[in-house]
């Protein structure tokens, strides 16, 4: 009966089981800086979920979670890791910028908001996909692994991006040390989904776009070709899957969705680039992913996780004194007992037979 | 293909050496910035050079090291909080503070190896997983423990960062250094000295001795190797965690030698341009060095052209931007990615968890 029961629970079993294990280890690491680790907790609940305002907050933190961990998702499914989600999600931040602010002007005058919006964020959709169509280019091409390429390309778009917030688009009303573009229009703005809050509609966009996401992998052969592309070349080939441009096609995808967060973020929050804007994201967007095991419904539920703890971290810090960089150790923890699934066992005689997550065979590609 | 590859590098590091040259002539004797040019070269390639061996040895043995990164990132945190503990807290001078730093670092990258290892050896996960992993925790470590031991409640320094020991000093190669005009090229500090010498150490290490030999076997064909009696596991146990020490030798670059101050994230991508580096240098250390000595030009090149900002043309100023030239090498490293500087070839086993029952 319990074996029968871990199996059909195992996959939420072990990743429930990692996450415990970061906790209780991030609450060792707070105790030896002179906090109590359930106090702290406590703190970070209450500052998560404790009023409609602090749910608001914390469902605003959830929605480029769940966009850029859909972005590494799709691509796992696809056999890429993409570690260039915070990259792409940047351009896709400035090119919604670009079409929030500059775009009317060249069109001459202004447009209406039914236009407007959707146009903004099929900018940012499109920049982080052409940004990421290239290390799928390059995989495709000549087998540059993407891993490296993503990285390279990732400091790349944030020296870019850095370079013309302090230039060509620098907001000229801005002070010398400010490095932002001028605010978008009042049209390009995602509206706010309660009055008096936060909350946009990027939020529902976003469960859309995982539900989207599940349904197209599953039921399209587009998502076909994509899932046997990423657990067997060979095999895709056999069956007819031209896998080069496959890979470029899930790059590209991926790419889409974490541009589509920078352009939301934008759009719906900031109403501006400002450099600097995204805390991480993209990087956070891996560990979300992997807990989710690159399944669109488990990625929603790793972002929500991430988004609470992220969200409450500020009232944990302010009630306990414990360093807010905490929230990045137990983050770092959640991955590593993700990623070691053997050692979770281990500790809880948990016996299973779930499929090992593999990403890479090598340098070759 | 390696010629092609060098010649490449000659074309990039000449072009890169005549721009400065050509716009600081008109103060300074050409000769005077190319030898200045060298010498921060050679400086600042440290770091990319000692994470490149790193990769060297963890990879030739079939382990790919993507935290590298992370290993740098975390041993210049630690080295740089050991030596201002002792420092100021334990009152060495600064000096011994600063070698208790470099102890402090290449323990904390040998600590990471340690973790890297268990990780890709025993439990066999995903190799580029666990690096990320490291690299991970090393931000979210380092971010914490800057703001509790300097500025926690119950901590030695009450509230605020003390002043660094400095940074290592300057040695000169006897003779060489007094040589005119070229002299500050042979007037480097301790670990970019280091990085050199390990460069020809690795070398040797790995294709002049046994361990060598085996490491590499076991990097081509583990399987082989074990039925030949060889200890896979232990064999990549062992280089994994030197290739940490090496990187947490070139953490100690950044707190210890470079500037005496920390900040988060500091490393800056440079451990995975290293790993590009050794992916350019075809997994050997003198063709990493040389890649290395690439992506140093780039960054020297930047710092070169600063001591000139007056001379460069209005239109070319944005060269000064340091967002504008630090975009060299990570171009570069795509450069290379796309095949147009000539394929290369890891080691045959790099990546694969090996299991003894597995097939392969």
């Amino acid at each position: 009966m319990r074996e029968k029961l871990i199996r059909r629970f195992e996959p939420l079993l072990l990743p429930a089981l990692s996450v415990f294990t970061a906790m209780v280890l991030g609450g060792v690491l707070i105790a030896v800086a002179g906090g109590n680790p359930l106090e702290a907790y406590a703190g970070m609940l209450e500052g998560a979920l404790g009023s409609p305002r602090a749910v608001s907050e914390t469902l605003v933190w959830a929605t480029p979670y769940i966009l850029a961990g859909l972005s590494v998702s799709l691509a796992l499914k696809g056999g890429l890791f993409n570690i260039g989600a915070e990259g792409q999600l940047a351009l896709g931040a400035l090119s919604a910028a670009w079409a929030g602010h500059w775009l009317p002007q060249l069109v001459g005058g202004g447009l209406p908001a039914a236009l407007h919006v959707p146009v903004t964020l099929l900018f940012g959709a499109l920049a982080g996909g052409l940004w990421a169509a290239v290390p799928g280019w390059i995989k495709a091409r000549a087998g540059g692994h993407e891993v490296i390429s993503t990285i390279m390309l990732n400091y790349v778009a944030l020296n870019a991006v850095s370079f013309l917030l302090n230039g060509p688009m620098k907001d000229p009303e801005a002070s010398n040390v400010l490095s932002r573009t001028p605010l978008i229009d009042e049209s390009a703005w995602v509206p706010a989904l309660v009055d008096g809050y936060r909350l946009h509609w990027g939020f529902p966009l976003a469960l859309l776009a995982a539900a989207l996401v599940g349904w197209a992998l599953r039921r399209t052969t587009f998502g076909f070709e994509i899932r046997t592309a990423g657990q067997s070349p060979d095999a895709a080939r056999y069956a007819g899957v031209r896998v080069s441009r496959t890979v470029i096609a899930t790059m590209a995808l991926s790419g889409a969705f974490a541009g589509l967060a920078g352009a939301i973020e934008v759009s719906a929050l900031h109403h501006r680039h400002e450099l600097g804007f995204s805390q991480g994201y993209g990087f956070d967007a891996i560990a979300i992913a992997l807990l989710g095991k690159a399944h669109p419904g488990g990625t929603v539920l790793a972002a929500l996780l991430f988004s609470v703890m992220r969200s409450g971290a500020t009232r944990m810090q302010y009630l306990t004194q414990v360093p807010i960089d905490v929230i990045s150790v137990i983050q770092a923890l959640v991955l590593l007992f993700v990623a070691a699934d053997a050692l979770v066992r281990r500790i809880y005689r948990v016996r299973g037979s779930s499929e090992r997550l593999v990403l890479t065979r090598g340098w070759g590609g | 293909m390696a010629y092609r590859r060098y010649a490449f590098i000659a074309v990039v590091v000449g072009v890169l050496v005549l721009v400065v040259a050509l716009v600081g002539a008109s103060q300074v004797p050409p000769l005077t910035i190319v030898a200045s040019m060298a010498a921060t070269t050679l400086a600042v390639a440290t770091p990319l050079t000692l994470g490149a061996l790193s990769g060297v040895f963890c990879e030739r043995s079939g382990v790919v090291n993507l935290g590298i990164e992370g290993m740098m990132l975390a041993a210049a945190f630690s080295g740089w909080f050991g030596s201002i503990y002792a420092s100021s807290i334990l009152g060495f001078p600064p000096l011994p503070s600063l070698l208790l730093g470099v102890v402090i670092a290449v323990a904390t990258g040998a600590a990471l190896g340690l973790l890297l290892a268990a990780l890709a050896v025993t439990f066999s996960v995903d190799q580029i997983l666990a690096g990320t992993v490291i690299n991970l925790l090393a931000v979210g470590l380092t971010g914490f423990f800057n703001r509790q031991l300097f500025f926690g409640p119950g901590s030695a320094f009450g509230g605020q960062v003390p002043h660094a020991p400095g940074v290592l000093p300057r040695l000169g190669v006897p003779l060489l250094a007094d040589i005119p005009v070229v002299g500050p090229v042979f007037e480097q500090q301790p670990i970019a000295v280091a990085a050199v010498a390990l460069v020809a150490l690795t070398h040797l290490v790995l294709f002049r001795t046994r361990w060598g030999l085996r490491a590499r076997a076991v990097g081509e064909h583990p399987r082989a190797a074990a039925t030949v009696g060889i200890d896979v596991a232990r064999v990549r146990y062992v280089n994994v965690v030197i290739g940490g020490a090496i990187a947490g030798l070139g953490g100690a670059y950044f707190t210890l030698e470079s500037v005496p101050s920390f900040e988060p994230m500091m490393t800056n991508g440079r451990g995975f341009i290293s790993l590009a580096a050794m992916i350019f240098g075809d997994w050997t250390p003198f063709g990493s060095w040389a890649a290395a000595l690439v992506f140093g030009a780039a960054q020297a090149f930047q710092i070169n052209l600063q001591l000139f900002r007056d001379q460069i043309p209005p239109s070319w100023s944005f060269l000064q931007q340091s967002s504008v030239v630090g975009l060299v090498p990570y171009l570069l490293t795509l450069l290379l990615l796309t095949g147009v500087i000539g394929k290369t070839t890891s080691p045959a086993a790099d990546g694969l968890p090996y299991e003894r029952e597995g097939r392969r």
